[in-house]
């Protein structure tokens, strides 16, 4: 599992993102783990996920590039700011891990969840998605490409069954 | 009614003139006024929405210009509703990065309606609770200078809350084409648009 991880981790430390945001989740743990691990990158937690957008936008001001890393429920968070990115045609980039999708043992989450690609499209966003580990450096070095090289808002969704069901039962 | 507080136009223009090399952000309504009053510059980016991104745009500012001094000024609303960001700030402490807050303890740009910071809220008592280096409770129009002095000197991240008066002054308009500021402020540091 943590192949893939790793893979996002080089993707992003070669493309020259140096403030990785995030506000926590298991998906995402290894890759917080290895920007925390790195010298010449900066892990930024944060309280809620939209402060994640402002920053990164602020991040570009200054001449770095940025990524957010989150869960599907964050993006609901997330909206208004959006338009910061739109308004001034920041590039953004975005990390999401999906809950509330494939074999969900929490209800709570899947509300947001079906909201999720539609709220990111209806901001601007291109969206994509990686459902087999397989996919997800590629996708993710294209999402970076489109962001940066083409200042466009760009999120890839990795899929609840990509990433594996939560365990509810055992300690975790 | 005769609020106490000083006049933000002139705390402003004071503020900015110590801190002459500051990359500015101002959050949206009565600040983005103030900073454009007090002179226009290529290093200052006026927030018009993004209501409560101002606090954490500047720390993603303050992180990629380690060596310039950079200060958030904002309007007491604009932070409340970024509360969260003066934690993630305090994390993060950039030496080189100010907040200070306007506060008139009203949403100006609504109808004057009361904010929480005159219904009893202190700014300046959660940021010193989130562990930001050092805060500042100002009502004196002499402590400004100083103020300025400090942000461009870069001594350690810090928060100031400014006591100013609740009055309706005639707007100073910036611009609010968003692609041509961000690509101004860049231009001021080097960077070429794409």
């Amino acid at each position: 599992m943590t192949v893939w991880q790793d893979q996002l981790f080089e993707v992003l430390k070669a493309g020259r993102v140096k403030q990785v945001a995030y506000v926590p989740d298991a998906g995402h743990a290894r890759l917080i783990d290895r920007v925390s691990q790195d010298p010449d990158m900066r892990g930024i937690v944060l309280t809620t996920e939209e402060e994640g957008v402002a920053l990164s936008c602020g991040a570009w001001l200054g001449g770095q590039r940025s990524a957010l890393l989150m869960q599907s429920s964050g993006v609901g968070n997330c909206v208004n700011m959006f338009s910061l990115i739109s308004n001034c045609r920041f590039p953004f980039l975005t990390l999401i891990t999906m809950r509330g999708e494939w074999a969900e043992f929490n209800p709570w989450q899947v509300p947001m969840a079906k909201a999720t690609q539609g709220a990111l499209e209806s901001m601007g966003f291109s969206v994509y998605r990686v459902t087999q580990a397989s996919e997800a450096e590629e996708t993710v070095q294209a999402a970076l490409e489109l962001a940066f090289e083409s200042e466009q808002a760009v999120a890839v969704l990795l899929s609840q069954r990509l990433i594996g069901r939560k365990s509810w039962l055992t300690a975790n | 009614m005769q609020e106490c507080g000083l006049d933000r136009r002139a705390a402003t223009a004071t503020l900015l003139s110590a801190c002459a090399d500051a990359l500015v952000i101002s959050g949206l309504g009565s600040t983005s006024y103030d900073l454009y009053a007090a002179g226009d510059r290529n290093s200052n980016f006026y927030l018009w929405g993004a209501m409560g991104g101002a606090t954490a745009m500047g720390l993603g500012l303050a992180l990629a210009q380690p060596r310039r001094p950079v200060l958030v000024l904002t309007g007491d609303g604009e932070q409340l509703m970024g509360l969260g960001a003066l934690a993630t700030l305090a994390v993060q402490r950039p030496p080189n990065l100010a907040i200070v807050v306007l506060d008139n303890g009203h949403y100006g740009e609504t109808g004057m309606q009361r904010s929480h910071t005159a219904l009893g809220a202190s700014l300046t008592g959660v940021a010193a609770a989130c562990g930001i280096p050092w805060t500042l409770d100002i009502d004196q129009m002499d402590a400004l200078a100083a103020l300025g002095t400090r942000i461009q000197s870069m001594q350690g991240c810090g928060f100031a809350r400014i006591k100013v008066r609740a009055e309706e002054l005639p707007r100073a308009l910036p611009s609010r084409d968003g692609v041509w500021l961000k690509n101004r402020f860049r231009s001021a540091l080097g960077f070429s648009p794409i």
